[in-house]
């Protein structure tokens, strides 16, 4: 009687799967079916097919949001997977105070988005900021207006998130670099192979697994950016540095635009499946396919 | 010993017999090692650049600041800034500082904490002891659920919580952040559990506890390491969190991060740049305090978290 011997069990997880076809499932078909109506402040149920769809993608401020997460996500998942690694390599190497500069390299992931998000628009401030700085040592010519600037608003937005991820995927590659067997190490250092070859094209992609989890988790993340932004540049100047997430919390909270809302909220779930698909498939098919051969 | 082999023996005798002080080989200190250094010296200085900003900043008066370079240190040290910010700042037509943000994020943290931790804990143990048919399908959906963007759910949450009566109520914020922090560790929980020696189980089992007892009296009692971790998982993603705080805690449980953002953003009057930095270390006070003291449980945190996504 196996369905009674796990009774226990199935109580147990009641709330988890309520919550996962309320939450989760149930959400994702709220938000779809109310998209495909034209709800302005109060959710109703008046169909006009695909009409919010098309609305939002002859929206500018859309191209623009659009534009910027791309920006973003190239930027800082690389910047995060060069400075991460280049570090764990740099704290692989037995240096001195490797403890001390693990700790600095991490910290700035312990803090708020929020918190980030407002310290650095302090530092980038153009009047009292770093460019004032520099121009009182004597660089006048040097130029840091990017918080200010319509075309590189982004790229500060992307120098804070570093700042604060870096950090992370140095902690998962050294994880990885600390599991790298002493005796490939032996063999290359015999073979006469520099070290950075090595590091480059036989290690890196001995950590191919770690690397994969530091971008998806990355990429998962920089779908929902929306507290750093808000904290940096208000989605300005304009709406210059504003992001998918932020145009959706707009419509939902300040333009009462449901419709508009629940369907830029379903672009960007679609977005995420389109990342996570085949990395998923990738670990949980492929991955029992070879394992059971 | 490397440099015995390419010697030749008259050689190594001339060495020997010409009495080199001996003592621990002197470090090699190459180019290459220099330049590591320089570069690992120039990162950090990169990371700790903000922090020292704002530390700085909140001990400096408007006046120097307006005056001085940002990265000097302050000339008079002034603490004037610490005290409004804690009390005195304002966020909109309030003016009571962080302190109020400070005891709702308090509110908040330790009951969601304590719920989010205790039921993935039970979801574990029985995803991992007490298979049944189907588990794994709604735990698959339970993970899933960790990466749907957040802008997916708040509003239809919200419609939710409306309908339970608990919308802008502390129970209401506590739901989501449970809610939200399950996936994640339901599969710290589970993976920790699937790792235990299962023997241990089956001998509990012949003993005769049933699920209940097993968990009391065995499983609970071996869960501290993974408990610690998942403890610091969330305290730090809650204390930290914006966007839930500020759509479901409701005007009067707003957390730190929220009237943080306020007060800094408030547009009227004159931009307090010590009072905002303050404010802003103060809102970080306690992640970083839990950071410094666990450390090597915070990245183990981390590599809990990552690995297995």
């Amino acid at each position: 009687m196996p369905l009674f011997r796990n009774i226990a069990s199935m109580i147990a997880l009641l709330p988890m799967i309520v919550i996962s076809l309320t939450v989760f499932v149930g959400c994702i078909i709220y938000s779809f079916v109310y998209s495909l109506t034209n709800s302005k402040l109060v959710p109703v149920l008046n169909y006009v097919g695909f009409d919010q769809y098309e609305r939002l993608f002859k929206q500018r401020k859309w191209d623009v949001a659009v534009e910027n997460i791309f920006i973003y996500g190239f930027v800082f998942t690389i910047g995060c997977l060069v400075i991460g690694f280049l570090l764990a390599v740099l704290i692989d190497q037995k240096i001195r105070g490797e403890s001390l500069f693990r700790t600095i390299f991490l910290y700035p992931y312990a803090m708020s988005f929020v918190v980030t998000g407002l310290v650095w628009k302090w530092v980038l401030n153009p009047t009292f900021g770093l460019e004032n700085s520099m121009h009182m040592w004597g660089f006048g010519w040097f130029e840091l207006d990017w918080l200010v600037n319509r075309d590189l608003a982004i790229y500060a937005v992307c120098i804070a998130a570093v700042w604060q991820g870096a950090g992370f995927v140095m902690v998962l590659m050294l994880a990885g670099l600390r599991g790298i067997d002493e005796d490939i190490w032996k063999s290359l250092s015999i073979e006469g192979v520099a070290k950075w070859k090595s590091y480059l094209f036989v290690i890196l992609p001995m950590l191919r697994p770690m690397v994969v989890t530091a971008i998806v988790l990355i990429a998962a993340g920089v779908v929902k950016v929306y507290d750093l932004i808000l904290a940096l540049t208000s989605g300005g100047p304009g709406y210059a540095t504003t992001t998918p997430a932020m145009y959706v919390m707009e419509n939902f909270f300040s333009r009462a635009n449901l419709g508009q809302a629940f369907a830029a909220s379903i672009i960007m779930f679609i977005s995420v499946v389109c990342i996570l698909a085949p990395w998923a498939f990738y670990e949980f098919y492929l991955r029992n396919k070879y394992a059971a051969n | 010993m490397g440099i015995l082999r390419i010697l030749s023996k008259k050689q190594i005798r001339g060495k020997l017999m010409s009495a080199i002080p001996s003592g621990p080989r002197p470090k090699h200190l190459t180019i290459g090692r220099i330049g590591m250094y320089c570069f690992i010296l120039v990162c950090a200085i990169f990371f700790l650049m903000p922090l020292y900003v704002m530390v700085i900043t909140s001990l400096k008066d408007m006046d120097e600041i307006r005056a001085a370079n940002i990265l000097n240190l302050p000339k008079e040290l002034s603490f004037y800034s610490w005290p409004k910010a804690w009390s005195q700042a304002c966020t909109g037509f309030v003016c009571e500082g962080l302190k109020p943000g400070f005891f709702n994020s308090i509110k908040i943290t330790v009951p969601s904490v304590i719920v989010s931790v205790g039921l993935s804990a039970i979801n574990g143990y029985a995803l991992a002891f007490w298979r049944f048919k189907g588990a794994y399908f709604f735990f698959g959906l339970c993970m899933f659920g960790a990466f749907i963007p957040y802008q997916v759910m708040v509003y239809p949450l919200l419609k939710i919580e409306d309908a339970l009566g608990i919308y802008s109520t502390l129970p209401g914020i506590i739901l989501v952040h449970t809610i939200f922090g399950m996936p994640i560790l339901t599969l710290i929980f589970r993976n920790f559990y699937a790792s235990l020696p299962i023997d241990l189980f089956k001998a509990a089992r012949i003993d005769g506890g049933n699920f209940v007892k097993i968990f009391l009296y065995v499983i609970i009692p071996m869960s501290t390491p993974i408990t610690i971790v998942a403890v610091i998982l969330q305290v730090t993603g809650i204390w930290n969190d914006f966007l839930l705080g500020l759509v479901f805690a409701g005007r009067d449980n707003q957390p730190m991060t929220v009237q943080l953002n306020n007060i800094v953003q408030v547009d009227y009057g004159v931009a307090e740049y010590n009072v905002d930095m303050s404010a802003t270390i103060l809102t970080s006070l306690v992640p970083l305090f839990v950071y410094f003291i666990s450390g090597r449980w915070f990245v183990r945190g981390i590599a809990a978290g990552a690995i297995k996504g």
